[in-house]
């Protein structure tokens, strides 16, 4: 019950701020409607809507990193978490608290970006639905990682390294821009290292309906979201300690 | 009896010693000032009482419960407002005062009769639907002693509660504490000589971590020779009287 009261309190901290509508809703559209209008004006197809879609809806998940990060090193630096430390509420009230009300603002995300790129001639199928909760795993790592840097990191920092760092990272290494076998080499290898092209080509799988390589691109993301949520939670128990 | 008693309470960061074998005892009922310059140790000292922090050496028993072995039962019998500003700034007055309830446990009948209550006694009806973060310093310091009070402490930690405001908001907030003085216990922390000497039972004067003199505001005058409380904390300070 006290987590949940705590829960709902952070939700309503982040959609009540315009900024993360903004960026968080916002942005991820306005990339897709820019991008499919472009499509429809170049000869090659560099931006079909049922390859962009996917992918847009994995970069949108890195605002989701912000939000979280931004909502904990704020309640930092106020001494609104200070009070809260001399309640009940326990560190693992405080972690789920800060982590499950992220993941259905996520799910959101990714359900309005589906929906809003059927007007832009999405197919409508079932695999959809399936797109849709194979984005949880990502936004897991994402939203674990915000946990993280909220943890360690000062508002500002937070700005420039979620809000600057991150978004690009997981834009030009996610192959949502462009065809990563073109660039080859270390860039390619970098990229498959990390989860962000992975879950991209999940949620390309599991949209059109290919769900053995669905399979094979989870695993890598379940491991890093495993591995981020155990770091996150360290960061954020070792900062209670240090408060 | 005592609500709190320190026993020889320490607290170093590397080589800094913030609290230096602190030794206090406050009353039950009591209002009781630490008064003292930037970097006194009054902030670090309330942290430990809090359970915010450990101590380094030492002890302290608070409400019945020592703080480095019981920190969850203080927990539940202490209030605290915090120096910087402690609300929740996209939710309004009454989503804020309703968060510390639902953290503490209420009933939805218990917590509309608390917000009741509270809206009264610190005059907050007329902006309960606003955001907190939306309010000027003074109507936060008030929402932000209003929410220390709702799990009805036993104790009440109100650290610089008036710094930064301007005279009205101060005197304002003077009033609220007023109200409080004799029902809980309050320590409060304040570099302002007229605060501590206007609303206080008691004062503790620190300086470098170390409590230098404790007494009533005559008391302390008494002890410096001094005729003004300002004279005698300026004195008791440069001399290190105890």
């Amino acid at each position: 019950m006290r987590m949940i009261t705590f829960a709902r309190r952070c939700a309503k901290e982040i959609i009540r701020d315009p900024l993360n509508l903004a960026f968080g809703l916002g942005f991820p559209l306005v990339l897709l409607l820019l991008l499919s209008t472009l499509q429809a004006n170049i000869p090659v197809n560099l931006f079909e809507i049922n390859t962009l879609t996917p992918g847009i809806t994995v970069f949108g998940l890195s605002f989701m990193t912000l939000f979280s990060a931004t909502l904990i090193a704020r309640d930092r630096e106020t001494a609104f978490l200070q009070r809260l430390y001399t309640t009940p509420l326990t560190a693992f009230d405080f972690i789920i608290g800060y982590m499950l009300p992220i993941l259905p603002i996520a799910i959101g995300q990714t359900v309005i970006c589906y929906l809003s790129a059927i007007p832009l001639g999405l197919d409508v199928r079932i695999n959809i639905l399936y797109a849709i909760i194979g984005i949880i795993p990502m936004a897991v790592f994402n939203i674990a990682l915000g946990l993280l840097f909220g943890s360690i990191l000062g508002i500002k920092q937070v700005g420039g390294i979620c809000g600057a760092l991150l978004t690009n990272l997981s834009a030009w290494l996610s192959g949502v821009w462009f065809d990563l076998n073109l660039v080859g080499g270390f860039f390619e290898k970098l990229a498959y290292a990390l989860p962000f092209v992975h879950a991209v080509e999940l949620e390309k799988a599991l949209f059109s309906g290919n769900f053995e390589t669905a399979a094979a691109h989870i695993v890598p993301i379940a491991i890093y979201s495993i591995v981020a949520t155990a770091t996150a939670v360290l960061c954020f128990l070792r900062q209670v300690k240090k408060q | 009896m005592s609500a709190i008693k320190t026993y020889g309470l320490v607290k170093q960061y590397k080589k800094n010693i913030a609290v230096d074998k602190l030794n206090i005892e406050i009353r039950k009922g009591e209002l009781f000032a630490l008064l003292g310059v930037n970097g006194a140790g009054k902030t670090t000292a309330i942290k430990m009482l809090s359970c915010l922090t450990k101590p380094t050496e030492g002890d302290a028993v608070v409400c019945g419960y020592s703080i480095t072995r019981e920190a969850d039962k203080i927990k539940q019998l202490i209030g605290v407002s915090p120096q910087e500003t402690a609300v929740a700034p996209n939710l309004s007055v009454r989503e804020n005062l309703e968060l510390i309830c639902g953290i503490h446990g209420f009933s939805k009948d218990k917590t509309t009769a608390k917000i009741a209550e509270l809206s009264e006694q610190f005059d907050l009806n007329d902006v309960l639907k606003r955001k907190a973060g939306k309010l000027s310093g003074g109507w936060q310091r008030r929402v932000s002693i209003a929410m220390a009070l709702i799990s009805e402490p036993e104790i009440l930690f109100l650290d610089e509660p008036t710094l930064g405001l301007d005279v009205i908001a101060r005197y304002g907030l003077w009033d609220v504490i007023r109200t409080l003085k004799g029902r809980i216990t309050i320590i409060l922390t304040t570099h302002y000589m007229e605060e501590a000497e206007e609303l206080s039972d008691r004062i503790g004067i620190m300086k470098n971590g170390r409590l230098l003199a404790t007494g009533t505001a005559e008391e302390l005058k008494t002890i410096a020779k001094a005729d003004s409380f300002e004279k005698a904390f300026v004195s008791i300070v440069k001399e290190d009287l105890v």
